[in-house]
């Protein structure tokens, strides 16, 4: 289980081959990748700028790392966050589970990605064409995650 | 009690920590978040709804009813909005 939270980009590609390699036992791979769009509400991004809490950002995410593997049968988990300037198009996050089958990595990873949107304590500063704003937390959001409770 | 402020409510406060003696009679998270807002008409204005405020006490996320003391990092911010 792997769980980083860095201001550099990542590499998809070889992150997958690191996260697969020597095990025979995956029969799957899921993955989520999220990337900064252009536009929101309407308006043009020309940047958006990702603040997180250190310390309780990674302590968030391997709780629910952990939450998943207690969940489902996973091999393996992998989170990666970005912070600080990001421009459209950049990656922003990475998840990955590894299973012998591939509902569970398909569940596991949703799971992931909708608990780590309302638990992992990031918050987006939009630079747009109509000036500077925090991204408003959307209820959607909520309600995806709410349907994983147990 | 060192508190931290995150996003919004940082920018809106003006500052991102600061360290306050803490009255006997403030024992939880919501009770912070209302002497909290008597400290100056900036941290009344950031703190006014408390849908938008979150509190997490040693880095976990707590309901206001939460009990804190004084050893505590406690730490204030909005909804968040990662992924």
């Amino acid at each position: 289980m792997a769980i980083r939270v860095q201001a550099g980009d990542f590499d998809v590609g070889a992150e997958y081959a690191a996260f697969t390699a020597g095990r025979t036992s995956v029969g799957g791979v899921a993955m989520f990748v999220g990337l900064v769009r252009d536009i929101a509400g309407g308006a043009s991004v020309s940047a958006m700028t990702l603040e997180h809490y250190p310390g309780m950002t990674e302590k968030q995410l391997e709780t629910i790392a952990e939450e998943a593997r207690r969940r489902w049968p996973l091999d393996d988990v992998l989170v990666i966050h970005r912070h600080g300037r990001l421009e459209p198009g950049d990656r922003i996050v990475m998840v990955a589970t590894a299973s012998a089958h591939r509902d569970a990595a398909f569940e596991s990873c949703r799971f992931l990605m909708d608990w780590l949107k309302t638990k992992a304590p990031f918050w987006k500063l939009e630079a747009t064409s109509e000036g500077e704003r925090w991204v408003e937390a959307k209820e959607s959001d909520d309600a995806a995650a709410a349907r994983w409770a147990e | 009690m060192k508190i931290l402020y995150f996003a919004w409510l940082r920018s809106k406060i003006g500052v991102p920590t600061e360290t306050v003696e803490l009255p006997a009679e403030v024992a939880t998270a919501g009770a912070l978040v209302e002497w909290l807002k008597t400290r100056s008409p900036r941290h009344a204005e950031a703190l006014a709804n408390s849908k938008v405020v979150k509190v997490a006490v040693n880095q976990e996320h707590v309901p206001y009813d939460h009990p804190i003391s004084s050893t505590d990092e406690v730490a204030l911010f909005p909804p968040v909005t990662g992924g």
